[in-house]
């Protein structure tokens, strides 16, 4: 079982997505419950591999890469099959097997215009072992594809199932992507070919296998070549993460995404880029790093204000959380670009909790437009009495999101923000300083327009429109009382029987989520003792 | 200077030395053999058959096309370089690998052809004649490593490409299309010529091996064998449509019968191809500060210009004539750093070949697509394509496949063509090289924005007529299809099919660097 688990685990969580989306490919279109089944049941299957990884995963040696597959793929060039986790990529590896399997529970009533399910769940599966596989990858071209690979399915999730302005948002949110990417694989190649040979079965070749080009870690290499490379790496992965100045598809993607996909990117495709930074340009290029450093730092707080002002300037619910989000992920940013153990260990935390709680909102985000059909601030309020229980959990999130200590979102941002004080020592400390001020005032703005949102949404009372008005039509209604949910006798009695509570589906899909939030924000350990011996080793090149 | 006397000292023993028959080697020649057997047959079988049999012209070039690629099998199993009346005509790898990729094209666009030209008012027999024939002369190119061989491979396969370009005799654009293919391939010929001249002036010799010792040596310093090489090269820029001299190419693809049109951009193109690379490997690799820059200048402008313009278009076919522009850019990328060292060399070899095989399948396989929607709306609009999703959606699926291996996104093939470009610029390192990397780079995004927008219109849009009758696709073309998928995805996956041609095809390299 452990050598079933060592050789094929890995490769399994991978590409069981890919046989689910073929397997769903033959199943005629008709068949909507068979496909949801088959969507579900192979969701569940990474997820049961990805409990089995976790479960045998050794933690005393999070510094080493485990279940390690190393076999040859393209030979002509030297790149090979490498995959393998270690601390770093098994809390996103976690991540993202668990987000999916929700994704597609919350989907089970929720299909969004043109309905669709089976090119729908198709393209989730895929986007799965797109992101599966980015964690995985310990090859710069493996990675490359996996990378490219979540491309498509998103694109066509947002054109086909997305809101007025999809095409837009889909095809600008296609160019940036690929615009970083196609720099960002140029660096790669410089890489290939400015490293030098090493030896594989008896020749000397160049290589792409990241393990060896960590151990090189740029050595010798002519310092103003390292600063081109690393730009290229930067933009790639900068777009993707998205650095102020790249964000703008970001919001149009979110708005314009169905639910599904606005969760899906935020929790998990925004991390592929914070996960290249710590994963390549740093272990790569590390004294190019450095000097990108301030800089990074520089856009992470622009971003972290720029993403607040935004927010404050926001009527829609969506794009509110969208440009949130920016400023999240400038947190995540800040905390790598101190280049020191405890910043990264900081921005890896952020990264799952961000992915937890931004997902979380923008489930609310979704469950909000299906009940009221609008995402209009100004024309919600009064959630807490019409639909109670989602109007705490939309309380909830905001107060994680914000960083309320105890909850998930305090242990990525407050870290962060100290781990300014001190960075590594080639750094300038002040222009660190100066950084973690711009921080932490941008975490009360956060605490400011997440309240608002909060206040404008949940209190108050209900709009004259949506008393008494059948504004759920369909299914949904139907479906509450199918599955005998839907608690709606406390809106019985305030006579707004029209907006319905939490469905079934909903709670199955939120409780882990909402559960984890608060399990990691009591208990951050939970993380730290696993990111940190992983992180210390993606380091050593920097000689701390 | 010398070259005169020796030109004529050449013609002098050619003329003293009573003719012998060289001794032929019949398996090197096997697959032309097949071929010219072919022709022949479908001559005379479309003059003795009935109007209703007229379809045996199609079946029988499928197969003899097919037949031919028993030879070249057999060939590559056999393994031996055979090199044939002194030099002129060699079987190696190289031309092996380009031989099956001119065979399959060609019985590819057969199966695209045959209920187009079986349904239209066009005369069968010929039509095939002329594919056969003009397949026949890109695997004598293939093999041409001569001046004299090369010219007359290039002129068996355009001449019956000219013909074939006016098929559609009875429209305006038909006509418009031969003619303006015509009189430019002509032009091209006769600037191309007379480069030959000045090569063979200064050389004294037409085989190209001896050419590349001459020019590596004290006459490659001479101006001349400056201009020859740039003439010689501007003519072959006519043929894989680089810009500046691309402008046959819109009009002629727009013009001319579809199937012929996937002819023109994926096999005509490719041994364009081959013959810059016979070309600059064997003759020209002495001077690469001649075709250096202007393969740089000519790859820069050719994809810029080629995408640019892409994406303005309405009409499909035109939208795939200029990203077949641009994509010939891309080929031409590598050949700009090809004289950096001989393993760069060996790196741009890799990378044309590893392009030109993937190229094929999905740009056929695009144009298949095109065909089969293009029976059912009778458009070539952009527009018509609105809505495909919701009344084809195999076929929407499909040209999505095929789109986005063109625009190079993986797991789809094309980016490994896309990446062994990268490689070989990249390999070559310096200034030039990294500025012609990163304009490859920017160029891939501005693909993609018009594939991904015909992506747009079928996946995105709505019916624009509100016809959702489903589309019929005739068996010929789904083979067609099932061939050009199976290969752009399987190669996105497994690269190391096509790595493998491009290996065996260096073997052109080497021989240039064994002197």
């Amino acid at each position: 079982m452990k050598d079933l688990l060592n050789d094929w685990g890995l490769t399994a969580a991978t590409f069981l997505p890919v046989v689910g989306a073929v397997v769903m490919m033959v199943i005629p279109r008709a068949e909507e419950t068979l496909h949801k089944l088959v969507a579900l049941l192979t969701t569940l299957a990474v997820l049961a591999v990805g409990v089995a990884l976790i479960a045998s995963f050794d933690f005393d040696r999070t510094r080493t890469l485990q279940y390690v597959v190393d076999r040859s793929w393209i030979d002509v060039i030297n790149s090979r099959y490498i995959v393998g986790v270690d601390g770093i990529a098994l809390p996103l590896l976690a991540l993202t097997v668990l987000i999916v399997p929700l994704v597609v529970i919350y989907s089970w009533n929720h299909f969004p215009e043109p309905h669709n399910p089976k090119a729908f769940l198709i393209l989730i599966l895929i986007l799965e072992t797109g992101m599966v596989g980015t964690f995985v990858a310990q090859d710069l071209i493996l990675f490359f594809v996996f990378f490219e690979v979540v491309l498509l399915p998103m694109y066509f999730m947002i054109g086909v199932w997305g809101g007025e302005a999809r095409q837009y948002a889909a095809i600008k949110f296609f160019l940036y992507t690929l615009f970083g990417s196609a720099l960002m694989l140029v660096s790669f190649l410089a890489v290939y070919f400015l490293s030098p040979e090493v030896d594989v079965g008896g020749t000397m070749r160049h290589t792409f296998s990241m393990i060896e080009l960590s151990d090189w870690a740029g050595a010798g290499l002519a310092s103003t070549t390292a600063l081109f490379v690393f730009g290229g790496m930067f933009m790639g992965f900068g777009v993707k993460v998205p650095i102020f100045p790249f964000h703008t598809w970001l919001p149009d993607a979110h708005t314009q995404a169905p639910t599904q996909g606005s969760v899906i990117l935020a929790a998990v495709l925004l991390k592929l880029g914070t996960y290249g930074f710590v994963r390549i340009a740093i272990p790569i290029l590390p004294e190019a790093a450095e000097r990108w450093a301030p800089w990074i730092g520089l856009l992470a707080v622009i971003g972290i204000i720029y993403g607040a002002l935004g927010c404050l300037a926001q009527t829609d619910m969506k794009r509110l959380i969208a440009f949130s989000s920016v400023a999240h992920m400038g947190y995540v940013m800040l905390g790598i670009s101190t280049l020191t153990t405890f910043g990264i260990n900081a921005a890896i935390f952020g990264m799952v909790a961000h992915g937890l709680i931004t997902g979380m909102l923008f489930f609310v985000a979704g469950s909000v437009k299906d009940r009221y059909h609008t995402l209009e601030i100004k024309r919600l309020g009064g959630m807490l009495l019409q639909a109670p229980r989602l109007g705490w959990v939309l309380a909830f999130s905001c107060m994680a999101s914000l960083g309320l200590p105890g909850l998930a979102g305090f242990w990525g941002e407050f870290p962060a923000i100290l781990s300014a004080y001190n960075p590594a020592a080639g750094l300038n400390p002040a222009v660190y300083r100066t950084y973690m001020v711009v921080a932490a005032i941008g975490t009360i703005l956060a605490a400011g327009y997440l309240l608002w949102l909060l206040q404008r949404v949940a209190f108050g009372t209900p709009r004259e429109e949506f008393v008494g008005d059948d504004h759920d039509h369909g299914h949904g209604h139907d479906q509450a009382h199918a599955l005998g949910q839907g608690d709606r006798t406390g809106s019985h009695a305030l006579g707004h029987a029209r907006i319905h509570d939490m469905h079934l589906t909903d709670y199955l899909a939120w409780a882990p989520m909402l559960l984890l939030i608060v399990a990691l924000g009591v208990y951050p350990n939970l993380i730290f003792r696993v990111t940190d011996g992983a992180v210390v080793n993606s380091l050593t090149a920097l000689g701390r | 200077m010398s070259f005169p006397a020796t030109a004529s000292a050449v013609l002098a023993v050619g003329d003293a030395v009573p003719f012998r028959s060289p001794a032929l080697d019949w398996h090197a020649l096997a697959p032309e053999a097949v071929l010219v057997a072919t022709a022949v047959v479908v001559l005379l079988v479309d003059l003795f058959t009935a109007e209703r049999n007229k379809w045996l012209a199609s079946t029988l070039s499928g197969l003899g096309l097919l037949g031919a690629l028993v030879p070249v099998i057999t060939l590559a199993v056999d393994g031996n370089t055979r090199s044939l009346f002194g030099g002129a005509y060699v079987v190696d790898d190289f031309a092996l690998v380009m031989k099956a990729l001119f065979l399959v094209a060609g019985y590819v666009t057969i199966l695209l052809s045959t209920d187009y030209i079986g349904e239209g008012d066009y005369w069968e027999g010929e039509y095939y004649l002329l594919v056969v024939s003009s397949v026949l002369g890109m695997t004598l190119m293939a093999s041409a490593r001569d001046l004299i061989t090369i010219f007359v491979a290039l002129e068996l396969l355009s001449i019956p490409a000219y013909l074939l370009a006016g098929w559609r005799k009875r429209e305006l654009t038909g006509n418009e299309a031969g003619m303006k293919y015509y009189l430019m391939g002509v032009f091209a010929s006769a600037v191309m010529l007379y480069g030959m001249s000045l090569v063979y002036g200064g050389t004294g010799t037409t085989v190209l091996a001896g050419i590349g010792r001459q020019v590596a040596g004290s006459f490659g310093a001479t101006p001349v064998a400056a201009l020859g090489i740039v003439f010689v090269l501007v003519g072959f820029g006519f043929k894989v449509s680089a810009v500046p001299f691309h402008n046959w190419a819109p009009d002629t693809y727009e013009g001319a019968p579809t199937p012929i049109t996937a002819f023109l951009s994926v096999a005509s193109k490719a041994a364009g191809f081959v013959a810059i690379l016979q070309l600059i490997f064997v003759a020209f690799y002495g001077r690469d500060e001649v075709y250096g820059p202007m393969m740089w200048v000519l790859a820069a402008l050719t994809m810029t210009v080629g995408n640019l313009i892409a994406l303005r278009q309405t009409n499909v076919v035109r939208l795939f004539a200029y990203s077949s522009v641009a994509q010939a850019g891309f080929i031409l990328a590598p050949l700009a750093v090809a004289g950096d060292s001989p393993a760069v060399a060996d790196d741009a070899i890799r990378a044309v070949v590893s392009y030109l095989l993937i190229y094929t399948a999905m740009n056929l396989g695009a144009f298949a697509v095109i065909l089969a929607v293009s029976r059912k709306t009778r458009s070539g609009e952009l527009d018509s394509w609105g809505g495909l999703f919701e009344y084809a959606p195999g076929l929407t699926v499909l040209m999505t496949a095929f789109l986005f291996a063109l625009a190079g996104i993986p797991p789809l093939g094309g980016w490994f063509a896309k990446f062994q470009v990268f490689k070989a610029v990249l390999g070559a390192g310096g200034a030039s090289a990294y500025i012609l990397a990163v304009v490859v780079a920017v160029n891939s995004v501005i693909a993609l924005y018009y594939y991904a927008n015909l992506a747009r219109l079928m996946w995105f849009q709505s019916v624009p007529d509100g016809d959702r009758s489903p589309v019929r696709v005739p068996a010929a073309i789904n083979l067609a299809l099932a061939l050009c998928v199976a290969f752009t995805v399987a190669t996105g996956f497994f690269p190391g099919l096509v790595g493998h041609f491009g290996d065996a095809a260096t073997d052109l390299v080497a021989v240039a660097l064994r002197r």
